[in-house]
């Protein structure tokens, strides 16, 4: 063999390396959907929404898990978008270039990829050690402090995407900058903060490890917040690893409907990025 | 005479606007800028209740804390050598499965791919990093533990009983569940995070020195080897530790599948435990202020291990990008 051909065959063999690759990379995307959908089609049924979860043996549902999940999930989007964009504010409009920006930018980022059990373990000493119980609320709060860095970091790439001639010309007409900010700027970059808000419930409503020692769970219907609270992961979590047939097909019935509802809400954020992009 | 008062009166009425939109602005600021201040206060709140929960715990065992491998709850005796054993090696075997996988990838989404195809393909890698941990978890104990046991791990077994070192490795009896396992999962978990660092990088490569290299009759395979990887090498280990970090932290995924138990086993086909694990596992049942305490201080340990992963991958990432502005 030629050192010609052997460089062309090298290439061949690396480049059909690649492919094979990404057709890894897209089975497991299939293989888990699939999985997914075999299993929690047949677990669905109607009782999943009018039921709370049951003992072992006994028909249920997940209604008390899926409100739980809905209300923290709620409050914790709540609680952590007003932050998350306003320090994503400061970080675009104050801070392109101080030292305390390019601190908080930096820690932002890595409490955005930090281990989310941590975060349970915090909000455990924080909130459940001086309560002395479980609760609602501090799994709220648990939520919403992952909330904040996801919002903070797509408020700021958003802001960054503005063009300076609009913040000049507001100016120009003797707007403060206050008034630039809110009335021009996330005017502007209005579609790509709402992107960020549902990217974050997104990742909220399938967060668990959060969960497991703040809300903890609940057997039962409860709309207190001061008491724990039902959620879908943890249901999942603890119905999954049950020996109870029944308890395992909630579990596939709830992870199905944790993952279609995650899909839309980052397939819609996806579209609601790309629209403007094309237009321009 | 009047007009002149008017005009007066009026200025003074603009003096005070202006003064009152001076004032609205340094509130607005003040306001983004104590928010800001809040993601400070958050971290030193974490890692200030992380140190105070596992006082009682490092107080008691000391630096023996990270070398007993013994963790019992009855005679209160808890070491962190396993669950940090178990986080290494799932997350070793995880960056070696995930990391050629992510690279190839990248190269197929940056220099293979049709321009039709870039987009669609490049979402559905991402969309494996939006499905959450506990779906890997349920998905690794009901289908892909199952399959391992049952197709992969005799075979492995089979294998390597006659390699030496090896054979110790891969000691039977196949569980389906173990380390092998859940670092094999973390793989799949890790996929996109390097991938989309990676291919963010590859595309920071000027177009002029692929097609200089191109021009003298490399191959793509040897323009990527040559010239991609070594331009972006410093953004590739960035993006190498960011999807480490991820490794090492995760959780619910490997709490399915890594079977929980507190020994080193020479064996990865055997069960182990993982720090993020015997937290998720055990902090709820623990009783007594040491027992919890040590699970506090397993969580101190987690978050000083990411914490330095992540953060040497973010300077990386921001010694890259500086770079792309100046070389050429």
């Amino acid at each position: 063999m030629t050192l010609y051909e052997r460089r062309k065959m090298k290439n061949r063999i690396a480049l059909a390396a690649s492919g094979v690759a990404a057709l890894i990379g897209l089975f497991w995307l299939v293989a888990i959907l699939g999985t997914l959908l075999v299993n929690g089609v047949s677990a669905l049924s109607l009782t999943l929404f009018t039921e709370s979860t049951p003992a072992p043996g006994n028909a249920g549902g997940l209604i008390n898990a899926i409100f739980g999940s809905a209300v923290m999930s709620l409050f914790g989007i709540l609680i952590g978008t007003p932050v998350g964009i306003l320090a994503g504010t400061y970080l675009a409009e104050y801070g392109k270039s101080n030292p305390l920006a390019s601190v908080v930018r930096f820690i932002n980022d890595i409490l955005l990829s930090a281990p989310s059990i941590i975060i349970g373990l915090f909000v455990y000493e924080l909130m459940v050690v001086p309560m002395g119980h479980f609760s609602a609320w501090a799994g709220t709060v648990a939520l919403s402090l992952i909330v904040i860095p996801v919002v903070l970091r797509t408020t700021e790439d958003m802001l960054n995407l503005v063009p300076d001639s609009l913040r000049e010309a507001a100016a120009g007409l003797g707007a403060p900058k206050w008034q630039v900010v809110s009335h021009v700027v996330y005017r502007a970059a209005r579609s790509g903060i709402v992107t960020g808000i549902l990217l974050s419930v997104a990742r909220v409503s399938g967060e668990t490890a959060p969960l497991l020692f703040t809300a903890l769970n609940n057997q039962f219907w409860s709309t207190d917040m001061n008491a724990p609270m039902a959620n879908l992961p943890v249901v999942i979590f603890q119905f999954a690893l049950s020996p109870y047939e029944d308890w395992r097909n909630l579990a596939w019935a709830g992870a199905l409907l944790i993952t279609v509802t995650i899909l839309v809400l980052n397939i819609a954020a996806r579209l609601l990025t790309a629209r403007p992009s094309a237009r321009q | 005479m009047s007009q002149q008062a008017e005009s007066m009166a009026l200025s003074a009425e603009i003096q005070q606007r202006i003064q009152r939109q001076r004032m609205l602005d340094r509130a607005f600021r003040a306001v983004t800028m104590f928010f800001a201040l809040l993601v400070l206060v958050i971290l030193g709140a974490i890692i200030i209740s992380l140190v105070e929960g596992s006082l009682p715990a490092l107080k008691k065992f000391g630096w023996n804390f990270l070398t007993t491998e013994r963790w019992n709850p009855v005679t209160e005796v808890f070491g962190a050598r396993a669950p940090i054993y178990g986080t290494l090696m799932t997350s070793a075997i995880a960056m070696i499965v995930g990391i050629p996988v992510s690279f190839g990838i990248a190269i197929f989404l940056t220099e293979l791919a049709p321009e039709w195809l870039k987009r669609p393909m490049g979402t559905a890698i991402e969309l494996l990093a939006g499905i959450p941990s506990i779906i890997y978890g349920i998905w690794g104990l009901f289908v892909f533990a199952p399959f391992l046991q049952r197709n992969i791990q005799p075979l492995l077994i089979a294998v390597f009983e006659d390699v030496p070192v090896l054979n110790t490795f891969f000691a039977g009896p196949p569980y389906g569940i173990g380390i092998l396992t859940a670092g094999l999962i973390l793989g799949i978990m890790v996929l996109p995070f390097i991938t989309s660092v990676t291919r963010d990088v590859f595309e920071t490569v000027p177009a002029l020195l692929k097609e200089s290299a191109y021009g003298l009759g490399a191959t793509t395979w040897e323009v990527v080897w040559q010239i991609v990887i070594p331009y972006t090498r410093v953004g590739l280990v960035g993006g190498i530790m960011l999807g480490l970090g991820r490794a090492l932290g995760e959780t619910m995924a490997v709490t399915f599948v890594i079977g929980n138990a507190h020994r080193i086993s020479p064996s990865i086909l055997a069960p182990g435990t993982t720090i993020s694990a015997s937290i998720a596992n055990e902090f709820t049942e623990a009783v007594g202020d040491i027992y919890t305490s040590a699970l506090v201080a397993l969580g101190l340990l987690l978050f000083v291990i990411t914490f330095t992963v992540l953060a040497m991958a973010k300077i990386m990432l921001i010694r890259m990008q500086r770079n792309a502005g100046t070389r050429t």
